[in-house]
């Protein structure tokens, strides 16, 4: 049975743990990754006319950005790991874009990693890692 | 007409006058003489009445466009209301295009640059003046304004420039080239250039000097009274910083707190309305009975009427054009969309927070009325209505929702600098456009119509409100009267773009997302 594992990837030390971690389950188990990075955005944002004019530019700047610096990286990074690793580039809010990375790869769990922030911040903004294990349609584990 | 908006001048204390430098004052009113001296020939051609009567063809021009404009496309502003409420709310959004600018995006921008100064300060100028009554001919011109602002806004996107490097522009100077060339039309080109230099005037006018104008009245409201050109150079130079430097973070600051403004300001005008929820049966036949009576304020019933309709159209720009400009950067592939989310404009901004201050000054009791006739007192010019403190403009409003919350007036006087500040912004860049149109794209170019505004910002504050919010409402009527006969020449394309639309909605061919 192949198992397909969706890592919410953003280049971070911990999003890098999390990424191991799910090669070396993949690898144990046969199974897929699918690194997937998602760009903070709101459609209820706020912008200045200037910004408007510009935003499909800028979006199509930040979507290379993201394929180069961020993902181009790990592919090329894991092409001789022996695992399957497809990648997902999506703009949306981070843990609802997540669930419908999951969904829409039919994937059987999420791997993240974890900020390690438990503060005030938290408790006014929500963590990913506690919405995402609250909302999400299949297994999360989160890495340390 | 416009003589009696000038009596409307908001009262300048005149012992906190004298106390200001003489030199000072005297350079404001150096500035205030040329000002008015230079602008009055155009300002009184735009609101010359029609002969033997004192009801300006202007107001006239605009209440027709709306009225054509409701008939033609069949009572598109009630029609479409759910549907364009739908569209906001992102249901028929690909969610592929996540990141692409949203129609609730490009309807919040076209709103900051609306909502503002005409909401708070013009609605007051029109109870002042007109009386209760104007409100529901305030209320009637927002409804009807609806229908051309669905018009302009689908033409704006419709017709936009969208270049290789990814930007896109658009606005009345596109689809008057574009629009008219396809359909075989002559002066295209010529209208636009007309449209492009009444639409800076109009950038320099009501979205600049009115703006300083009036956010520093309402600052000396708070603080006493100094110069303006003081507040105009401050003002100016955060300008400068945000359009000339690119400071990204005091436009974004404002972009954030400017809703939250708005929204505050609607529920603390709902609080004041629910303490004294017992008038409000009241307030609404004191609004009735002065828009078919007149009710003793000057004018009677046709100043009413033309107060409220000139202060509706002053407000949500509707047939002016400026909205084209804002909403044409939207994502879509069918234009009528964003006609149809246009539409809301008018109703947030003048049937829904235009009425709002309206019904807070008039419950408030800040007219003076005879309890004997129950007719409204007039001041000793009989041009205005007496209010209880004296206060006209924006110090009226202020006043009447300090009565309920007496704090209110230093978040008003915040919210005032605040709405002035992004309307600045966003005619800042509807100016600009205007002027790239004539001039050419260059970044030469570019800065020094970015200086000339900012200049303007200036001679705003420094000059009295009188000659300002003539010229300011001269500029950006003129700009409707160009627009709005580009839109008659090119309805029947609107029409067919929505024919064409219903009938895929009707058919399941366009269906939600989600």
């Amino acid at each position: 049975m192949s198992r397909k594992i969706v890592v919410g990837y953003d280049g971070s030390d911990s999003a890098k743990a999390a990424l191991d971690f799910s090669v070396s389950l993949a690898k144990a188990q046969g199974g897929s990754v699918v690194v997937a990075h998602v760009l903070e955005w709101s459609p209820y944002s706020f912008l200045t006319p200037q910004e408007l004019e510009e935003r499909h530019k800028r979006r199509g700047e930040e979507l290379e950005r993201a394929e180069t610096a961020v993902l181009k990286p790990v592919v090329d990074g894991l092409s001789d790991s022996g695992v399957a690793v497809s990648t997902a580039l999506k703009y949306g809010h981070i843990t609802e874009t997540l669930c419908k990375i999951a969904k829409d790869e039919g994937a059987d769990q999420i791997v993240i990693g974890r900020t390690g922030h438990s503060g005030l911040a938290t408790r006014i903004f929500g963590s990913v890692a506690g919405s995402l294990a609250q909302a999400a349609p299949v297994p999360v584990t989160i890495v340390p | 007409m416009h003589r009696s908006i000038r009596a409307a001048t908001l009262a300048v204390p005149a012992t906190l006058a004298a106390s200001a430098p003489a030199m000072a004052q005297s350079l404001d009113q150096t500035i205030n003489d040329g000002f008015a001296s230079a602008t009055g020939w155009f300002v009184s051609f735009i609101f010359s009445p029609f002969p033997g009567t004192t009801f300006p063809w202007i107001v006239a021009w605009l209440v027709i466009a709306a009225t054509i404009f409701t008939v033609y496309f069949g009572l598109i502003q009630f029609r479409a209301f759910p549907h364009s409420i739908s569209l906001v709310k992102g249901d028929y959004s690909d969610p592929n295009d996540a990141g692409e600018v949203s129609h609730f995006q490009a309807l919040a921008t076209a709103l900051s640059g609306t909502v503002g100064l005409g909401n708070i300060a013009g609605v007051a100028v029109a109870v002042g003046i007109g009386g209760p009554g104007a409100t529901f001919w305030m209320i009637l011109a927002g409804l009807m304004g609806m229908a051309s602002k669905f018009t302009e806004c689908t033409l704006g996107v419709k017709y936009r420039n969208e270049y290789d490097d990814g930007t896109v522009s658009g606005g009345p100077m596109y689809y008057m080239t574009k629009g008219f060339a396809e359909r075989g039309l002559p002066l295209g080109r010529f209208m636009a250039i007309l449209f492009s230099v009444f639409c800076i005037l109009g950038a320099l006018g009501g979205g600049n000097m009115f703006q300083a104008n009036q956010a520093h009245a309402q600052i000396t409201n708070v603080v006493g009274e100094y110069p303006g050109w003081i507040t105009g150079i401050v003002f100016a130079g955060i300008v400068f910083a945000v359009i000339v430097g690119g400071l990204k973070s005091i436009a974004k600051v404002t972009e954030k707190v400017v809703p939250i403004m708005g929204v505050m300001y609607v529920l603390t005008a709902l609080v004041i309305l629910l303490m004294n929820a017992n008038m409000i049966g009241w307030a609404f036949g004191e609004i009735f009975r002065g828009a078919f009576t007149g009710a003793g304020v000057a004018g009677g019933m046709v100043g009413a009427l033309i107060q409220g309709f000139k202060r509706a159209a002053f407000s949500n720009e509707a047939g002016v054009g400026s909205a084209a400009i804002a909403h044409s950067a939207v994502k879509t592939k069918e234009p009528i969309t964003e006609g149809f989310v246009s539409l809301l404009e008018p109703f947030i901004d003048t049937v829904v927070i235009c009425t709002m201050t309206a019904l807070v000054i008039i419950i408030t009791g800040q007219l003076v009325m005879d309890a004997n006739t129950g007719m409204y007192l007039l001041d000793e010019g009989a041009s205005t209505i007496q209010t209880v403190d004296g206060n006209k403009g924006v110090a009226l409003t202020s006043a009447a929702f300090s009565s309920a919350f007496p704090f209110f007036k230093y978040i008003l006087a915040i919210a005032v600098i605040l709405f002035a500040f992004s309307t600045m912004i966003s005619w800042s860049y509807y100016g600009l456009k205007a002027w790239t149109f004539l001039f050419g794209e260059g970044h030469t170019k570019e800065l020094v119509f970015k200086v000339i505004f900012c200049i303007f910002v200036i001679i705003g504050a420094s000059a009295s409100l009188g000659p300002v919010i003539d010229f300011s409402d001269a500029a950006i009527f003129a700009m409707a009267v160009v627009n709005i006969v580009a839109l008659y020449c090119l309805m029947p394309i609107v029409k067919r773009e929505l024919e064409s639309y219903m009938s895929r909605l009707k058919s399941g061919e366009i269906a939600k997302f989600h």
